[in-house]
């Protein structure tokens, strides 16, 4: 038989992820009340969505009381992915983008639908497609389409 | 609300290169059921299983493989009880004998299963011996584990 | 003041898709080797050992430092290990370099590498993102960079064909690097624009490779470097800074933390007008795009004008600045040891060693009379960045 040049196998990581107080709550409200909350920061009054307790470019504390986001905002940027790969998530082809929520100074994340990809611009308006079932996630929102 | 988890898996399939030299000690554990290790020429320790071409201590290359006995003894030994999570199954379930095992005419230990033994019976420099499979696969577990001799 | 300290040997493993000859460790001990061998030392004369690797998915096993101890020469020394995401390999020389530079170490081995045929490497790089807000759009690095990308383009009217044009240039410098892993002498602007679509709008040929190599390089100390080469390449500058991820107005087509990296180095290393002092530049380009956003970064060029730098022919091997003569990212990229190829091959122009015999065949990538050279590396969800200046010159 050939000499062996090659072992095969699985490695499995299972985890499990504790959110923290912090993001519980973000989707404490996005599951109940179809809220987007952003934080704060002390020191420059930028607000971080998702809310984090430190404002990472000041490292300073956010303030206590959260502030609403609208579910509309601006598209910083986004593209269709295509590459399939094993393990992938979301099955190819989708579309994401970093999304600028009014109110916020930081990006949010989601997948972008209902608009083929050559119609798409950089800065175009977007608004949130929630999601009637909701468990507090991201996929709260289903997604974001063209703003109306 | 409920602190919230996420629970999931990630699988890591994985495709390792062996190398030449532990291709051929997984090559000869499985076609002629031998042992086989490396001698560095300068320190003249022999490594088995030799995990490279090369001595660890010397930085020198070895090229002399020698073949040893499928007999030892226990250099030290743990009774291992906890059992791992799911996807991270080792050979058995807990409980198990693991034992450090030097074999004659080598300078490392191989790492593998104690069988056939009764855990308090255990002890170190207990002489033991090879338990080969019928079917082998070119692995470690081609030797199913190593059992009391004598 | 830090002392001075040069590198005074290096060592590459020949870049593939897949090494089916040797382990992980067994590529490691190659570069260790070569490196020693270039500087006509052995193991003896090294007091300790800096050594560097990706996250441990890409190979599925953990602690790969642990795995390749031995064979990066680290029996019985002391050892660190570094890890910077994609810039682990730039970040590792600095290491090696800042063991020499504080006095307490003469000559410092940094090895890197990695074997990313082991693994699956877009999932690996997937599990960067952050596990909830992003991991389940990613598609490796591919989908980060192209976020960048897009907004870079929008922000300056970056065009496709400048971004295939660095492809271009790359993939044909490459040819001259028996190291490097994709040479294409026949490369088109129009065959990258006609190749598949990835993540828009990077395209198959605007993304580099996955490659299994090793690399290694030797710091030493004033005293020591001068009686081990006749030429040293002299290490006058040294930054690294990190960025956030998701902070307060970030600007994708902004790279701050290159902006101040670039700016210290400089600084260290007496450089006023980087354009015209710096003779040749190997930067991490894993992306074509990146290679004009980290040109103005690193003030190459004024913001926006990362365009106009490739249409203007200034970062071809025949122009004002060469970018990336051995083919950069875009030919090779190991992840592991990319970082560090941007120090050895930056060394190598400025020690006259960029032509070399190797298998009967000649290669050569040197940039005549090169005498400063700048290496650049970035990691993480692109938040590290790293800046080291080599000097042919001492002082």
């Amino acid at each position: 038989m050939a000499e062996i040049k090659e072992i095969k196998g699985k490695i499995v990581v299972p985890y499990h992820w504790s959110y923290g107080a912090t993001i519980t709550k973000f989707f404490q409200e996005t599951r109940e009340n179809k809220k987007i909350y952003g934080a704060r920061c002390t020191k420059c009054k930028g607000v971080l969505v998702p809310p984090v307790r430190l404002c990472g470019r000041c490292f300073a504390p956010t303030e206590e009381e959260w502030v609403e986001l609208s579910d509309h905002g601006r598209l910083v940027s986004f593209t269709t992915v295509y590459l399939p790969f094993p393990g992938q998530p979301t099955e190819p082809p989708y579309t994401y983008g970093m999304i600028r929520l009014d109110g916020a100074d930081t990006d949010f994340p989601h997948l972008i639908k209902e608009i083929d990809e050559d119609k798409m611009k950089v800065d175009m308006r977007l608004q949130a497609v929630w999601s009637e079932e909701r468990k507090g996630n991201l996929f709260d929102i289903k997604y974001f389409k063209p703003e109306e | 609300m409920e602190p919230l988890v996420k629970e999931g898996n990630i699988t890591v399939p994985y495709q390792w290169t062996t190398g030449p030299a532990v291709g051929k000690f997984l090559t000869e554990l499985r076609d002629n059921k031998k042992i086989m290790g490396l001698r560095c020429p300068k320190c003249k320790r022999l490594f088995v299983p030799p995990l490279e071409l090369f001595c660890g201590r010397c930085f020198v290359e070895m090229k002399d493989w020698v073949e040893v006995s499928e007999e030892g003894k226990v250099i030290s030994y743990t009774v291992v009880n906890l059992p791992l999570p799911e996807p991270c199954q080792p050979p058995l379930p807990p409980p198990y004998a693991l034992a450090a095992i030097r074999l004659e005419g080598a300078d490392t230990e191989i790492i593998h299963l104690l069988g056939e033994v009764e855990f308090e019976k255990i002890k170190i420099g207990m002489p033991v011996k090879a338990v080969w499979k019928e079917k082998r696969e070119g692995s470690i577990l081609d030797i199913e584990h190593f059992k009391p001799r004598g | 003041m830090p002392r001075k300290v040069a590198v005074v040997g290096t060592g590459q493993t020949v870049c593939v898709m897949r090494r089916e000859d040797a382990s992980f460790p067994g590529m490691i001990y190659e570069a260790v080797n070569r490196a020693l061998k270039d500087a006509e030392l052995t193991l003896a004369d090294i007091d300790a050992i800096v050594f560097g690797s990706s996250p441990e998915y890409f190979e599925g096993v953990n602690h790969p430092e642990k795995w390749c101890g031995e064979a990066s020469g680290g029996f019985l020394k002391p050892q660190f290990r570094i890890h910077t995401g994609g810039t682990v390999g730039s970040s590792t020389g600095i290491a090696g370099y800042y063991h020499v530079a504080s006095g307490l170490f003469d000559v410092v081995l940094a090895v890197t590498g990695d074997k990313l045929s082991e693994g699956p490497v877009q999932l690996c790089l997937s599990t960067v993102y952050d596990p909830i807000f992003g991991r389940d759009f990613a598609c490796g690095a591919p989908s980060a960079v192209a976020i960048q990308s897009r907004r870079y383009m929008h922000k300056y009217g970056i065009t496709e064909v400048q971004a295939a044009k660095v492809a271009v240039k790359n993939r044909k410098n490459a040819c001259n690097n028996p190291y490097a892993q994709l040479k294409f002498p026949d490369i088109t602007v129009e065959m990258v624009l006609n190749s598949p679509v990835i993540s828009s709008p990077l395209r198959m040929l605007d993304v580099c490779p996955a490659s299994d190599g090793a690399c290694a390089m030797i710091f030493a100390c004033e005293e020591k470097a001068k009686k081990i080469t006749k030429t040293p390449a002299w290490v006058k500058g040294v930054s690294a800074v990190a960025e956030g991820v998701n902070y307060v107005n970030r600007d994708w087509a902004e790279p701050i933390a290159l902006i101040k990296a670039a700016k210290t180095a400089y600084s260290q290393a007496g450089i006023t007008d980087p354009r015209k002092e710096i003779d040749v530049a190997e930067i991490y380009e894993a992306f074509t795009y990146q290679e004009l956003i980290w040109s103005e970064g690193l003030g190459f060029c004024g913001p926006g004008e990362g365009g106009k730098l490739i249409d203007e022919g200034v970062t071809e091997m025949t122009g004002e600045l060469p970018i990336n003569p051995s083919g950069g990212v875009l030919s090779t990229n190991t992840i592991g040891a990319t970082a560090m190829m941007r120090q050895v091959e930056a060394a190598l122009q400025v020690m006259g060693k960029a032509r070399e015999v190797y298998e009967g065949k000649e290669y050569n990538r040197q940039v005549e009379g090169a005498k400063i050279a700048l290496a650049h590396g970035w990691g993480g969800a692109i938040q590290f960045h790293n800046v080291m200046i080599l000097s042919s010159n001492p002082d």
